[in-house]
């Protein structure tokens, strides 16, 4: 049994004429320990999967379907104490603004004793003692000066170092991380991704990580989950993710992706034309084949369904444009 | 207005269009009441520090750098959004803070802003076509007479069907609507585009196609761009040479190939190692 279990998880917002489907049918399992990558463009339903885990999906959106469970607990029918229980003491959240997060009349270390009090009904003298011993774990200096420190008077690196201490306060066994680096600078993100590595290694902490860029989920996690459309398009091992994907679009977000290596030899993308589908936007079978290089005849009548191309890796495409090359790039591996 | 006529004859172009010297731009800070009763002096906050570069025409010149190293100070002093506060920005040979009135607004036209969000840049009650043509008309674009054709061939350069013309900004999506504020700038026939962050917030997959627009423009029109970005991979896609800054000073400068096979800088050096490269085996080694 995986720590957490999604299965055909289903997410509508009312619209002006019908439901509007944001996520549609996303089966995603994350291991205890595991730090799992959810990869997606903009409207793509990453975070809105995430959240659903949380039962924080935003109003007027809600869960029409399928079930989320936790340490085998169905999440989707716990009631109002159960589910603060839940929210508290089981996982943890993290999000891109950590100024939003944040209270900003309250002093830093205020706000994470009175986690500690609330969640884990610590006394005043030893919430704070706690508090600052979590501040020293997330690697803020001086954490007696910083403690009676003010959200403003801190940088987006150090706020969000102070929300993983909040979050990690009681232990989670797993942490949601919505774009935690997006709003840092590229310094401070390397330090945020490093620091999350270490704590999910040291307490066996699984993380959900959800981000738009291919780069931190490559430097962060095991396993990678690439949703496009509301749908997962393909799931694996992060090595074989980049290095043979199977499904079209896997494969063309990352010939988007902009590289170092580029400096000195500026050449045009090939680059995937049109964008993401709007919500509004009711496209029959494989949700990509109207972008789609290799889309055939058939495709629309995909189920998005994924299936097994290899160990632990799955694709929802069924053509395989890329079938061949693939295996041949292994068995040279395998030679090499 | 002999001299505007001078600088824009073709026949007299020179290969270096921008060339910045000592440029400064200070931001007072606001003194504690203390500090005022005291009549004590705080040293203004240096947000543009000495900064020098040149740029040719045709050529991309990315500027890189964390939040608040002064990349947007910068930008909006080449064309004096803001005043800058000392040092010179020539184009042409013709330095932008000697003029007012009519030349001031002519050497701008020359060099064209596209930002990071284009719903705060097009007018949300326009259709894209008047937009369009609204600049021309008021710069007094050659073939701005005919809104059809005018529009149509703006529409086209920016790679978007006629049929765009007639929607408003909030009818496209996020790349429809970058690629339409890059037409707003061309329509008044631009030197330079200062591109600031302008695909930061794009899709990475629409930010591709953007990219490759830059580097379209560039080709077909000869159109110099500064291309800021706060991503160093991203430069490395158009830029021929970048200055990276830190602090408002360029810290270091050079052809991109160059300063990111070799950095010197030591800010530099962090930057390149802090990037998350795609690949998996390339993870940042472990502290």
């Amino acid at each position: 049994m995986s720590l957490l279990e999604i299965e055909s998880l289903r997410i509508e917002f009312p619209g002006e004429d019908g439901q509007l489907v944001a996520v549609k049918g996303v089966d995603l399992a994350v291991e205890a320990g595991e730090v799992l990558g959810l990869v997606g463009e903009s409207g793509s339903g990453k975070s809105l999967t995430c959240r659903a885990v949380m039962r924080m999906v935003p109003a007027p959106g809600a869960i029409s379907a399928g079930s989320i469970r936790f340490d085998g607990a169905d999440v989707l029918s716990l009631d109002t104490s159960k589910l603060r229980d839940f929210r508290a003491h089981s996982v943890g959240m993290i999000y891109q603004n950590p100024f939003g997060s944040l209270n900003p009349t309250m002093r830093v270390g205020a706000q994470i004793a009175e986690t500690l009090k609330v969640n884990r009904g610590m006394k005043r003298d030893a919430a704070k003692a706690e508090a600052l011993a979590l501040l020293e774990r997330v690697g803020i200096e001086d954490p007696e000066h910083r403690y009676r420190a003010y959200p403003h008077e801190l940088s987006g690196g150090m706020c969000q170092r102070v929300m993983i201490a909040i979050a990690t306060a009681s232990s989670p066994r797993l942490m949601l991380a919505d774009e935690p680096t997006t709003a840092l600078d590229v310094t401070t993100q390397a330090q945020i991704l490093k620091l999350l590595a270490r704590m999910s290694a040291e307490e066996g902490m699984a993380m959900l990580l959800v981000s738009h860029d291919f780069g931190v989920i490559a430097q962060a996690c095991d396993r990678v989950a690439v949703m496009y459309g509301g749908h997962i398009v393909e799931s694996g091992p992060v090595e074989t993710i980049y290095h043979e994907p199977e499904h079209p679009y896997t494969k063309a977000l990352l010939n988007s992706v902009p590289e170092l290596d580029s400096a000195g030899n500026v050449q045009r993308r090939a680059a995937l034309a049109g964008h993401p589908p709007e919500l509004s936007d009711v496209i029959p079978g494989c949700v990509f084949a109207p972008r789609c290089e290799y889309a055939r005849p058939g495709c629309e009548a995909v189920s998005m369904k994924l299936e097994k191309v290899g160990p632990a890796h799955d694709s929802a495409c069924p053509v395989r444009p890329f079938a061949d090359a693939n295996s041949k790039a292994k068995a040279e591996g395998v030679e090499a | 207005m002999t001299e505007v006529e001078n600088v824009t004859d073709l026949g007299s172009e020179r290969a270096r269009l921008l060339e910045v010297d000592s440029l400064v731009k200070e931001f007072g800070v606001r003194r504690s009441l203390a500090e005022r009763l005291a009549r004590r002096q705080i040293d203004p906050f240096r947000a543009v520090d000495d900064v020098s570069f040149t740029l040719d025409r045709g050529e991309i010149l990315g500027i890189a750098g964390g939040s608040g190293s002064g990349k947007t100070t910068l930008a909006r002093c080449l064309i004096r959004l803001i005043e800058p506060d000392g040092g010179e920005v020539r184009v042409d040979g013709v330095n932008i803070r000697d003029h007012k009135g009519p030349e001031l607004r002519e050497l701008r036209r020359r060099m064209q802003m596209v930002f990071q969000d284009p719903y705060a840049s097009l007018n949300p009650r326009m259709t894209v076509g008047a937009a369009l043509h609204e600049a021309g008309k008021v710069h007094e674009r050659p073939g701005a007479e005919d809104e059809g054709a005018f529009v149509s061939r703006l529409l086209g350069l920016v790679q978007l069907t006629d049929r765009i013309a007639s929607r408003k900004p909030r009818e496209l999506s996020g790349g429809q609507r970058q690629r339409v504020s890059i037409a707003r700038a061309l329509a008044v026939d631009p030197e330079l585009i200062i591109a600031d962050e302008a695909v930061s917030a794009l899709d990475v997959s629409v930010q591709a196609q953007l990219l490759n627009l830059f580097l379209d423009l560039r080709e077909e029109l000869g159109v110099a761009v500064l291309f800021i970005s706060h991503q160093l991979a991203v430069i490395a896609e158009v830029a021929d040479r970048i200055a990276v800054m830190r602090h408002g000073r360029i810290v270091e400068t050079g052809p991109t190939q160059e300063v990111f096979a070799r950095p010197k800088d030591e800010y530099t050096q962090a930057l390149l190692r802090a990037h998350p490269h795609p690949d998996p085996r390339m993870r940042f080694a472990a502290s």
